[in-house]
């Protein structure tokens, strides 16, 4: 406090010199002021939208199976490193031929959850039977994806929509960029690389694998991801599609096995 | 019948000597010429019904609905210049998808009857716009209960337990006021409705007519929906066997 003001009030200094110290680094009259951190340009930039994420989903997996499609996420999010919100549900039911997941950003998720949850209520005003199909909303999403990334401002997410469309199941997936494309296996994040392997091998060897055969492959996934994601959780839930409607199952927690941590170097 | 407002009726932004704003009692003659609306607030939610008169026999059936949906828990039954009522259903609509997605809830009857009346007691103010030929009843219902609410080309609204709007209002009220509503039930409510339009309606003058009927009750879960055909069915049935009997009394009394 005291080194702060001798440098400002010097003995001997006039009234109008101490002005000019008490605002060191300001501007001058008529200039803007430069906040610490901000670019250095002396002109003014055009305004720069893109955001790094704050609270965030990891992993969404998805798995078509013989009547029906089925997505899981687990319900963290987190705080960069941390854990911190632990009953975040990052899948929901849209209507009863459609349901959709996503990681990323989790603020950005919420938005598009209000406003497709609100596209689905337009939907039910109008009174005639007609429901948004799993597609729809795909080719919605991409487009709205794919725009917001071309003004540099995009939604921070991964969003996969599974359903039932025309009978048969369909599933994809749009990024924060807009690269959208369908698949019988589809998983975001770090499912891309651990889980991904694990569900194309069973699709390959048996296209037509029942629900609860997908259920457990999926449920196996998700342990894997426990041991090796460090931004995962062990509580999860599913989001299925059949011909019969669509639900939000869980909350599940998987049993995992911890012995050989003990083993590895630098446990303790 | 109607007094001529000579001179002081030509735009909304005029009183005539005696007060009276005439074009906003002109744009009410259009809701009068309208076919029948009435909705009646049960025990435990509320029930609409709407004569839907049927000018040729060239359109498709069920089109030209009168019952319209505002929000998945708020329905409308509407009289009028059908054009004028599907304005306001989108000036509806948008004010309860503003009121869900600022205050995060569904909107409370009372404010969306509020804010459009508001919009339509606007269009009263001035010279440059006409009056809604529309007057129209809401309802919904939630853990308080049942709500209804109408209003009418001036702007004004009321909360009501039975209302009827349309050509035959005074002998619906007549109908609507022998019942005890506020013990019946939807279900009970639904035939009494379909009964009432059929009581009300003219034979002579409008032959041919479609029946709409909806409501919104613990039953549906507070979501407002058409009734489901067969309930409807019921209720027609009950309504024209009734007209039937009372049609059969009055002969005997001759």
């Amino acid at each position: 406090m005291d080194a702060r003001l001798k440098n400002k009030v010097r003995p001997g200094t006039n009234m109008a010199a101490m002005s000019m110290e008490f605002w060191r680094n300001g501007p001058a009259p008529g200039a803007l002021y430069s906040f610490p951190g901000a670019s250095t340009s002396s002109q003014k930039c055009p305004a720069k939208h893109t955001q790094s994420p704050i609270t965030t989903g990891t992993s969404v997996l998805g798995m078509k199976f013989d009547g029906g499609v089925v997505l899981a996420a687990d319900m963290l999010g987190s705080y960069g490193s941390m854990a911190r919100f632990r009953n975040c549900s990052r899948v929901m039911k849209v209507n009863d031929t459609t349901v959709l997941g996503a990681g990323g950003d989790y603020a950005d998720f919420q938005f598009l959850r209000d406003t497709v949850e609100q596209k689905v209520n337009d939907d039910n005003c109008m009174n005639d039977g007609f429901q948004m199909t799993p597609k729809a909303l795909h080719s919605w999403l991409t487009r709205v994806m794919y725009n917001r990334r071309s003004k540099f401002d995009p939604l921070w997410n991964t969003v996969v929509v599974g359903g039932i469309q025309n009978g048969d199941p369909f599933l994809g997936i749009v990024d924060k960029i807009g690269t959208a494309y369908e698949s019988p296996t589809i998983a975001s994040g770090y499912g891309a690389y651990i889980a991904l392997p694990l569900l194309r091998e069973a699709y390959e060897k048996n296209p037509k694998m029942t629900r609860e055969e997908t259920v457990g492959l999926m449920e196996r996934c998700l342990k894997v991801l426990f041991y090796r994601d460090a931004r995962s959780f062990n509580k999860y839930q599913l989001a299925v599609c059949t011909a019969e409607g669509s639900s939000v199952e869980g909350p599940f927690s998987s049993q995992t096995n911890w012995d050989i941590a003990t083993l590895v170097k630098g446990y303790e | 019948m109607s007094s001529i407002g000579t001179g002081y009726d030509l735009s909304a932004s005029q009183f005539s000597p005696d007060g009276r704003v005439f074009q906003v009692e002109y744009a009410q003659k259009a809701v009068e010429n309208s076919g029948t609306a009435i909705g009646i607030r049960g025990k435990d939610g509320v029930v609409f019904g709407v004569e839907k008169l049927v000018t040729s026999k060239l359109y498709e059936e069920g089109a030209n609905k009168r019952i319209f949906n505002l929000d998945k828990h708020v329905g409308m039954a509407v009289a009028g210049l059908i054009a004028d009522a599907r304005a306001l259903v989108d000036v509806g609509r948008d004010e309860a998808v503003n009121f869900r997605n600022n205050y995060g809830q569904a909107v409370p009857l009372k404010i969306l009857t509020e804010r459009i009346s508001s919009y339509v007691h606007a269009h009263t103010l001035y010279g440059a716009v006409r009056p809604f030929g529309v007057a129209c009843i809401l309802g919904s219902y939630n853990d308080e209960g049942p709500h209804m609410t109408m209003f009418d080309p001036s702007g004004v609204s009321w909360g009501y337990y039975g209302c009827a709007i349309g050509k035959a209002r005074q002998s619906a009220k007549t109908e609507i006021e022998k019942l005890k509503m506020k013990d019946m039930t939807c279900r009970e409510l639904v035939k009494e409705v379909a009964k009432i339009i059929y009581v009300v309606h003219d034979e002579v003058k409008d032959k041919v007519f479609e029946l709409e009927l909806s409501w919104v009750s613990k039953e549906t879960n507070g979501k407002h929906e058409m009734v489901p055909k067969d309930i409807h069915a019921e209720a027609e049935k009950y309504a024209k066997e009734s007209l039937e009997e009372s049609d059969d009394s009055d002969d005997e009394d001759i």
